[in-house]
Order: structure tokens, then sequence, then C-alpha cells
């Protein structure tokens, strides 16, 4: 594998290009008219996602942005398994971003990476792309030697015909290869099936992993182009206000200032380092209109109005799901449980903060940056900054952390907006991390009200749960959000689930106080998960039943969830004795596809938690690599409980009142705890895993504790302190 | 004008004494692999050694470098025990997204060059609290340099 093949250079992919509808999906196909010239010396594509070289190199593109999740490498080994590729001889390129060659089916075709659906999404295409690739290489061997394809194999990038004993290398069949006249047809039910994989299921060395670990990996903020300029953007310092006055006379006075920008969202300075386009930044007087809606916004408030709505039973809201009669079950039950629980505003805080480098060439732009979403890049340079889509060139670049934060690209328009200002020149724009903190939207505040109804068995079997939120699709997706029938599902994402219980109805409640609020590792799920899984172990206790047998009952119509509870228990011996002053916790989760049982371990000190251990069993179907798996398990867990155990971002008068580490703290290589992941792979599309290990952390935690601290219970995120 | 020696080389900056010791080496000097991550010396991404110690160069003055060693990461990575580091790091597939690394090798480096004895997780996550990682792989990293410390011994 050759591991310094991160340039986001593109393939010359000069043949034409077809568009092939095939069962899940759409996969761009790029074959060529033969021609003899270019066959003898350039690369030969058979299809879109691969090139294969002379000397028998193929290269692969990865469409998904690289954030840490592992795509780089997990995406081109499963074309390169489908397609018999010697991974030795793989190099992996950034794909260009063409959504109709390389989009997401999953996200309607888009290049977006997030909502863990890059695995999901293009995982049935990519095995489809690489038969297909497959297929017509053994059509180039039966060509060449006049023998059916139906006697022929291909292994490691090598075609063999084995009643011959002769072999011919990808490479070799790429100098003269042609496109076949008719696309090799195949479907789903043509595929190898697991017990064959070569690469999926295997540890690879991530492709990615020499650079980040040198310091020549090339990030948005690492782009240096000749002749580049810095910018510093002072943002307003509420959403949706605007500079009304500006000036910039001590600003323009400091050497190395090339340019003061007024844009919609704040005043950028132009400099020649970004020091000193900062430090002259902090010399400009701005007037700020002072009429957006967001000034009168104060979380604490809204939080006590957002209990008040979900105890407020009159207040339907819309349904976000049904399923029997959650209403009789309640009426007729012989015990009820209610809890009301609030989660605060969190920060995605990528450590690389947001950046983007742009140059204008007349009525042509060029992007760098590190986003999770070329669609929204591209459309809103094009809306803001008036440039024809097929004039905006983006090359999207290795992000340092995305958890949600870099699926808007704000940022990249803003820095557009500054480059356009400088034409021929390009600019950097880097935000301070706390520039970052006013401008990224956080995670919706949350209060949500439960109500479980349990039968004379102790069983439950109604179950009211109303979410009161910020909206996100409502405001960034508003003609998704109505044909929806106004659901904003990552807001309330898998609030439904494998839990059979006969009556469920998930009513939500979207707010909009003038600020926007966006996606976060896990968004919904983090929260609806707390409040499900905090509810059902209160249930188990109050009833006197194990909460694992419990949860096993409720999956009773999915053995794969009860595998996963099963394996926890059994890893983290569950019904074992336990050092004297710790405690167990369970919680559960099946979003994004994926099964994941989780148990922590926990002690006080002072009355404030510590965690000695977190394990965790995870069925994702298809595990395409497993150690990346545990990791991404492992990582979104921790991300889960620095957020539990405090993180809060408060809003006064719209303004975020946390901008920097030392008022918003992560957790610390010091506090962090044991983690044990299990990977149990079963023949099924792959899930999600990127944010896996994240909603049942806070629960299963919450849970602990409530053993420890005489049963009282944690209903809100962060959990206070003191939590006896 | 300030001299400094960089990843052993002589080196002479324009940028203003003020300029925090960052920008002079990521713009001027053209090297990216310090990265910048807080601004203000809490989350050790910009890690470098000043003179063989781990340092924030994001809240160090240029002014402050003058005539001092300055190793980066991609000056550590040169060395044998830059090289150890980077095959336990790879071994544990340590990083995820990856921007922090940088700072947390430099960062190790310095915790096994001043350990007296073999280091266990739990000593090497207390040494290492100073680097965040948001990615959450901190017991990656301890098992990386528990390993690259068993491999320089």
């Amino acid at each position: 594998m050759n591991t310094n093949a991160l340039s986001t250079n593109t393939l010359t992919v000069s043949r034409r290009s077809f568009i092939l509808g095939s069962g899940a999906g759409v996969l761009g196909i790029s074959f060529g008219a033969f021609d003899l010239a270019q066959a003898q010396t350039g690369p030969f594509a058979p299809v879109a996602w691969v090139s294969i070289a002379p000397d028998n190199t193929a290269t692969i593109y990865s469409a998904a942005s690289e954030m840490g999740q592992g795509t780089m490498t997990s995406l081109p080994a499963v074309v390169a398994d489908h397609m018999e590729l010697d991974w030795s001889k793989v190099r992996v390129q950034h794909a260009p971003p063409d959504p109709k060659r390389f989009g997401n089916p999953r996200f309607g075709g888009g290049l977006t990476t997030g909502a863990s659906r890059t695995v999901t999404g293009y995982y049935e295409p990519l095995s489809l792309a690489g038969l297909q690739g497959k297929l017509v290489m053994l059509g180039a061997a039966a060509a060449q030697w006049n023998v059916p394809v139906s006697e022929l194999r291909a292994e490691n990038s090598t075609v063999i015909h084995a009643a011959s004993n002769r072999r011919i290398t990808y490479g070799e069949l790429a100098r003269t290869a042609t496109a076949p006249a008719e696309l090799p047809k195949v479907d789903k039910a043509m595929l190898k099936p697991m017990a064959q994989f070569k690469l999926i299921g295997k540890d690879l060395t991530r492709v990615d992993l020499v650079g980040k670990t040198s310091g020549t990996a090339v990030y948005g903020i690492d782009v240096r182009l000749p002749g580049m300029l810095y910018a510093s953007l002072l943002s307003a310092p509420v959403q949706g206000e605007k500079a009304e006055q500006v000036d910039d006379a001590a600003t323009k006075a400091v050497q190395g200032v090339k340019a003061v920008v007024v844009i919609p969202t704040g005043v950028a300075v132009v400099a020649d380092s970004f020091h000193t386009a900062r430090k002259a930044r902090d010399l400009l007087k701005v007037q700020w209109s002072n009429t957006a809606r967001g000034r009168k916004y104060d979380s604490d408030a809204a939080i006590k109005d957002y209990v008040a709505r979900a105890e407020n039973l009159a207040d339907a809201g819309v349904t976000f799901h049904a399923h029997g009669d959650a209403a009789k079950e309640i009426a007729g039950a012989a015990r009820t449980f209610k809890a009301t629980y609030t989660t605060e505003h969190v920060s995605q805080f990528t450590m690389e903060p947001m950046n983007t480098t742009a140059r204008v060439d007349g009525d042509k732009i060029e992007i760098w940056t590190p986003s999770q979403t070329v669609g929204f890049v591209v459309g809103g340079v094009a809306a803001a900054g008036g440039f024809k889509p097929e004039n905006i060139k983006v090359n999207i670049q290795l992000l340092g952390g995305g958890y949600g934060r870099r699926v808007e690209a704000e940022y990249a328009v803003d820095a557009a907006l500054i480059a356009k200002a400088v034409p021929g020149v390009p600019v950097q724009m880097i935000h301070t991390r706390e520039d970052d903190f006013v401008r990224a939207k956080p995670r919706p505040a949350t209060a949500q009200h439960l109500v479980a109804a349990v039968n004379a068995q102790g069983k439950i079997v109604g179950l009211q749960h109303r979410v009161v939120a910020e909206q996100i699709y409502a405001r960034l997706l508003p003609g998704a959000f109505k044909a929806s029938g106004n659901k904003d599902s990552p807001v309330m994402e898998f609030a439904d689930g494998v839990y059979d219980i006969a009556g469920h109805h998930v009513q939500q409640l979207i707010e909009d106080r003038g600020i926007a609020c966006s996606f976060w590792r896990g968004v919904g799920a983090g929260y609806v998960k707390f409040g499900i899984e905090t509810l059902v172990d209160e249930v188990a206790v109050a009833t006197n039943q194990d909460p694992l047998l419990m949860r096993i009952e409720l999956c009773n119509k999915s053995p794969r969830a009860q595998a996963v509870l099963r394996e926890v228990a059994t890893m983290s011996g569950w019904n074992g004795p336990r050092p004297a002053g710790r405690a167990l916790g369970l919680a559960f989760s099946d979003a994004w596809g994926t099964f994941c049982a989780m148990v922590v371990e926990v002690s006080l000190n002072a009355g404030r938690p510590v965690v000695h251990h977190i394990w965790s069993a995870v069925d994702c179907g298809h595990a395409l690599s497993p150690k990346n798996i545990q990791t991404q398990i492992e990582g979104s867990a921790i991300f889960g409980l620095s957020a539990a155990l405090g993180e809060k971002l408060v809003y006064k008068a719209g303004e975020p009142q946390q901008k920097n580490l030392g008022a918003y703290n992560l957790l610390r290589a010091n506090q962090t705890p044991l983690v044990t992941v299990k990977v149990m792979p079963t023949d099924h599309h792959p899930g999600g895993i990127g944010e896996v290990g994240l909603p049942p952390v806070a629960p299963a935690l919450a849970n602990a504790i409530a053993r420890l601290n005489g049963g009282k219970r944690l209903r809100s995120l962060p959990f206070p302190e003191q939590v006896a | 004008m300030t001299k400094f020696t960089l990843n052993g080389k002589a080196v002479n900056a324009q940028a203003a004494p003020d300029t925090p010791l960052l920008w002079v080496i990521r713009e001027e000097m053209g090297i990216t692999g310090t990265k910048f991550g807080c601004g203000v010396s809490q989350c050790g991404a910009c890690t470098v050694h000043l003179n063989g110690s781990p340092t924030r160069s994001c809240v160090l003055p240029l002014s402050a470098a003058a005539g001092a060693q300055v190793t980066t990461i991609e000056g550590l990575v040169q060395t044998r025990e830059g090289k150890a580091l980077q095959d336990a790091w790879i071994a544990e597939s340590a990083p995820q997204c990856g921007y922090c690394q940088s700072g947390q090798m430099m960062a190790a480096a310095a915790v096994i060059k001043e350990a007296r004895a073999p280091l266990n997780r739990e000593q090497v996550l207390e040494r290492m609290a100073g680097n965040i990682c948001r990615c959450g792989t901190y017991n990656q990293i301890a098992a990386a340099v528990v390993r690259a410390q068993k491999a320089l011994a």
C-alpha cells in the first residue's frame, strides 16, 4: 500500500462517462472509446472509481471526507476486495467533487460525509463497482486469449486461465484494454459472500497514518499557495447581526495589512501573515446591528420553557413515530413511570479550527476546504458570491475533526467572499478558537418528558416520548423537512428503535429561538437514548428486574440486539461481584443500523464519578475493518463521556459564554477509562460506526451512578458536578 | 530578524518579535506539522521542543526562541526516538483525525526521555494530560508510548 498518496490531485480520466442504474444506487462507470495513443501510456479506468496503470498499480478514488473515521481506507478496500486487487499495489486518492460519479446515495446522491452514512451508503455501489471492474478485466483477458470468460478467474490484480496455465496482470491488460461494447451487468446476487472476503474484515493499516505521524498530512489549515495571504474575521457577536459602521483606520495603519473586507457575517482583515491579520483585526471599531431575534436568547431560560412544554401533554407537537396505542397502554397500566430530562448545548470543538483557502480568478473560484459537504460549499458560494456552480472548484482537504461541525459550510462561504475582494490572490481565512465558538451552531438544547406504562408482570407496554428541541432540518433543509411530514430527523434520530413496546408514541416539539443549532456527533440519538435508556433502567430497578434481562426481553424481535446484550454482560462480568464502591450500568443503542450494548463501571470520589472501564459489544453487520471499528466505538464513547461529565455551552443574550478551554473543558487523558470493544460481525449490510459509541455511554454511566448514590437518578446532560 | 535553529538548520526569521513561534514555523518556515488548536496553550497541538523541552509554540513569542534549538514533529521523526514513536503510533493505529497527534508525539518524546523506569498505561495518561485529543484516542496513544519506550530501551 502506497501510504504517500494523500494528495488531492485528480486523475485525468479523459474518457466518456456513463451513468448506469444498478439496484440500490447509481454507479458511475467511465469507459472510453478506444484511443490507441492513450491506451499505450495512460491509465485504464475500468470503472469510475478505479484506474489501472501499466505497472499494475491501481488508484482508487475515495469520495468521502476523511475526518478520522478511516473512510479513506475502508471504502477503497471494498472496491479492491470485489475487484480482486492486490492491496499492496493500491493507491488512494481523494475523488474529484463530482456527485454524478461519486455521490452518496444515502444523501440523495450528494457528496456529504456525516450521520454515519458513508459505509452504509457506499458499500453496495462500491461492491458492485469493484465486481464490475473485475468483469471488465476478465473480459479483456478473454478477448486477448480468445477463451470464454467463464474459464477465467481473478486474484491479486491478475487474471488466471487455469486450463492453459496462463496469467496476465491487470496492468498488462490495461496497456491494450478497450471498453466492452456493452457494460457488464451486475447485481447484488452476484457479489461474493462474506466468507470469501480478503480485505473486508481485515485490519488493514490505514493509508493516512504515515502522514498523520510525520507532520506531512495536509489539513485544510495546511494548504500553502504561492503569494497566499491570511485573513482573520471579526464575526458579529450574535447570529444574524451585521456590521453597520466600521472604523478601520488603526487596522489599516498596521504594516502588512492588505485589505479590510466587510462581509454579511462580519469584518475581515487580510494581511501577509495570520498573526498580523489577527492583531490588526483587534484594532477594528465596529458598530453592530441590534436587530437579531437571537439577542433575546438565554439558554438557561429556554431550557426551563422547554421543560414546561415537554410536560404539557396537551401540546401534541408532530408525531415522529407511532406504534400501537401508547395513550391506551398508559391509561390501563398497573404502574407508570414519568421523568423529565434536559440537555444543554454542546460544542463540536474540532481540534482544527474552521478555515478555508480561496482564490478568485475572474468569474471562477477555487476553494480548498476541510468540509463534510461539497454541496453546501458550492451552493453557499454560488448563492452568496454570485459564482456559477460550474465555475466553483472545491478541493476537500483532510479534516482535523468533523463531528457535524463541517456539514454546514458558512466558513467556506465567508472565505470565498473575502477572497473575492482581493481577486487573483489566494487567501486563507482561519478562525481562532474563540471565533469558532461564536460561529459554530451548537447541538440543540432539549427537554424530554417520558412516560412508561408497565403491566402487572412488570413489562413495559407503553412509552410516550416527548422531545422539545431546537430545529435543524426545518431551518437548513426546509424542503426535505416539509416533504417528510415536518419531521426533523437529526433532532429526533432513533427515538424509534427495536424495542418491542405495544404502544409507542414519539412526539416532536420543535423550537426556534433565533439561535441556529446544528449537527454534533450522534446529534439526536445522544439525548433521546439518554432518556429512553435511563427510564428503562429505572423501571427495571423499581420492579426488581435485571436491567439486562429486561432489555433482552424488549429486544425479543431482534436476535442481533439480544446477542450484543448477552455478550457485553459476559465481557463485563455483569452478574459477578464488583470491588467495593464500584457499580456497573448498562445501556443499549440500535442507532445507525448497528447494535451496540455498553456497560460502564464507576465509583464515586467525594461525590464525583470516576469511570474505570467501558465494555461494548457491537454488531454492525459486515465489519469492514474491525480494529478501526473498535477505535471508532471507543472514540465516540469517550466523546460522549466528555460531554456527560462536563461539557456545557451557555448562551446569554444570544452570545456563547464559553469560548475556549478553561471555560469549556474536554475530557483529558488522565480521566480516560479502559475501553474494551468486541466487534461481532454478522452477514448483514454494514451499519454506521462513527457515532455508535456515543448514545449508550451517558445512560450507562447514569445507571451505574444510580447504584451508588441511593438511587438518585441523573436526568440532565451534562451531569451535575456532584452526583451524590 | 531572529536567528534560531529549526530541526538542526540555522534559520533567520523576518516576522515581528512578538509573533508566536507557531505562526513563524507554519507560515514563514513553511512546515505545517505543528498545529494551531486553542491559541491559549491549553490543548497541546502546537507543542514543539525548545532546547529539548516541550513548549507551547502558540504563546511563545519569536523573540523567546532567539538562539534556541527548536524541534518540530518533522525534525523529531528523523531521529531514532521519533522513528520509534512513529512506528508505535502506526502499530497502535493511534491517529483518527490526526490533527493533535504531532503535539501528542512531541509530548510523548519528552515523557519517555524523562522516565526513569518502564511506564504503564496509567502513568502515561497522567503525564500526557496536557494534550487534548477530541477523537478520544488516549488509550491508543498510551499503548503507543508504552510500545515506543520498550522499543527504545
